[in-house]
């Protein structure tokens, strides 16, 4: 039985009320956006970098429970890590919210969103935020086009 | 009205079944409505024994499909109390309708710095078209402006703006985000001592409330059958048949001309000239069975049962707390668009649906007046003739669940 509270895990709740790391940075090496123009979330991803190693990220905007939780467990696992392992991450992190199986133990806090594949209209709220942060780390230019989910 | 809540319900087959382990309680009204028995049994009727193309084939079928055809657009022209079927043009609905205008109207009578008047409660399918239409003509937008979350029109600002240079004005009648009953004739008489042209967007006025154009005094009118218990893809434009006799035609195609060379061809007269290809014949039978189902129950009747629904909704709203209810505060239409702070509109949406209950979440097609709101996103619960107090007691419970679950 699909029930509410597959989707809106305690974890979920939590971020959205007490989201981590938002706010606007002072000096980021690069910033992105992420939009939904379908359901108006919008979310700025700042990043600062040594190298391709992500040294500190933000994120500041608004949306909904999902995408709001998403971005804040999003930016307290992608301190400290390079490009490589980004990708890594946001590869198992799609699989789960598409499919629902949990079959990393890097996950952590991530799998809370494994009930999202039974919403299939909530899944770009999931990732709407991981689009802006791969947008920022792997463009060194500032300020790339928005990315919109669709 | 004349049959009772029961054997209502009972003629829309959709509205039986749970969802989720729940009853469904259908609540997007203002997105599409329900289609009873009759407007499905005349569509797949049509389609076993009468279909075929229309002012073509001499043949048995294709004179039925056309005599169908034609009858539906006699009975929309009595529906609106339009003078005649010849100021009927079926189009794919309201939007269409008001695109129609918007190119063959604008194309012909605006010059560089004429101006459009809207609203800003416009759905964007009242508004794009326009912007289109100035972009192309030099023409400039101008905006009646709303005074708030009471969601009324600032019509002190009326006379004023129609005096500048303002050759047509567009303004819905009731508005999809917000409930507001706009005051039509009187917009239209304002308009009229002024020489402006008008237009009524009627989507989610038709299948609501008594309508009647010559009473309204608008010069067009647009409005979708899927709003009013019809098939989608179909609707109608009403035109002054003057205004429309004088208008060049929207699209090109078969059905619509009278005579094709090579190099150029003569066009039939109003409507047909408008209507380009082999139309939506079964929506426009179908679009037929559902003003007999509405008349059948009365419009008047409808008007008072939508609003006794939306006031009813609205006070029991008013009295959660942490709420913030959109639209007027009396005279609302059968529509309730409301903001929880602490709530995105799209989780309770879901939240809601778990729950057996279909709701709006989003910006309706609306986005400049969501600006002026300073909001994203309002949640909508809108009514028709099924719905009943009952489930506005279920929904408002529901509502009081989630502002507990997201606390
Ligand atoms: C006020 C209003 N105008 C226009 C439209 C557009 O109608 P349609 O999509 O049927 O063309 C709608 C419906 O969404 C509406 O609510």
């Amino acid at each position: 039985m699909q029930d509410i509270a597959d989707l809106y895990q305690a974890v979920i709740l939590d971020h959205n009320r007490r989201p981590r790391n938002f706010g606007e940075m002072e000096n980021p090496d690069r910033v992105a956006v992420g939009d939904n123009p379908v359901c108006g979330d919008h979310y700025t991803v700042f990043l600062q970098m040594d190298g391709d190693r992500i040294r500190e990220i933000t994120f500041h905007g608004a949306g909904c429970a999902i995408s709001k939780a998403s971005a804040s467990v999003m930016t307290s696992m992608l301190k400290g890590k390079t490009l490589a392992e980004i990708k890594a991450l946001y590869s198992d992190f799609h699989h789960l919210v598409t499919s629902g199986e949990i079959d990393e133990g890097n996950l952590s806090d991530l799998s809370a969103f494994a009930g999202v594949h039974q919403f299939p209209a909530r899944i770009k709220c999931a990732t709407l935020s991981w689009h802006a942060a791969l947008n920022a780390a792997e463009r060194p230019g500032e300020e790339p086009e928005p990315v919109t989910t669709e | 009205m004349k049959k009772t809540m029961t054997s209502i319900r009972e003629e829309f087959p959709v509205l039986d079944q749970q969802v989720y382990g729940h009853d469904l309680i259908y609540f997007d009204n203002a997105a599409t409505t329900q289609k009873p028995r009759s407007v499905i049994d005349a569509v797949s009727g049509y389609y076993e024994k009468d279909n075929s193309n229309v002012h073509r084939g001499i043949h048995a079928l294709s004179h039925r499909a056309t005599e169908a055809y034609e009858a539906a657009r006699a009975r929309a022209a009595a529906f609106i109390g339009a003078g005649s079927e010849k100021e009927i043009v079926f189009t794919r609905g309201t939007t269409e309708a008001i695109n129609l205008v918007a190119s063959s109207w604008c194309n012909r009578y605006l010059k560089p710095g004429d101006r459009i008047l809207l609203t800003e409660m416009e759905h964007h399918s009242n508004l794009v078209p326009w912007q289109l239409a100035a972009e192309r003509t030099g023409a400039e937008l101008v905006f009646v402006p709303v005074t708030g979350d009471e969601g009324l029109l600032q019509l002190d600002r009326l006379d004023a703006l129609l005096a500048g240079n303002v050759k047509l004005f567009a303004f819905t009648h009731i508005s999809n985000a917000l409930g507001t009953i706009n005051p039509v004739a009187e917009l239209c008489r304002r308009a009229r001592d002024q020489g402006v042209v008008t237009l009524v967007d009627a989507a989610q006025s038709v299948g609501h409330a008594p309508l009647d154009v010559s009473g309204i005094g608008c010069d067009f009118l647009a409005f979708s059958g899927h709003k009013m218990c019809g098939p989608t893809g179909i609707g109608a434009l009403y035109g002054r048949r003057d205004l429309l006799e004088a208008l060049p035609p929207y699209h090109g195609g078969g059905e619509m001309i009278r005579k094709v060379d090579l190099h150029r061809s003569e066009w039939k007269g109003v409507p047909h000239k408008f209507e380009a290809g082999t139309p939506h014949i079964s929506g426009a039978i179908g679009l037929h069975a559902a003003m007999d189902y509405l008349d059948e129950i009365g419009r008047k009747a409808i008007y008072s049962h939508d609003r006794e629904l939306g006031e009813y909704a609205a006070e029991r709203l008013r009295s959660l707390r942490n709420l913030r209810l959109l639209g007027p505060p009396a005279e609302r239409a059968g529509i309730a668009s409301f903001h929880l702070p602490n709530v995105h509109a799209h989780d309770v949406v879901s939240f809601a649906d778990r729950r057996g209950l279909a709701l709006r979440g989003g910006h309706h097609c609306t986005q400049p007046l969501m600006k002026r709101l300073g909001l994203e996103s309002t949640v909508r619960a809108s009514f028709y003739i099924y719905n009943t107090k009952e489930e506005i007691d279920r929904f408002v419970e529901v509502i009081e669940e989630i502002q507990a679950f997201f606390g």
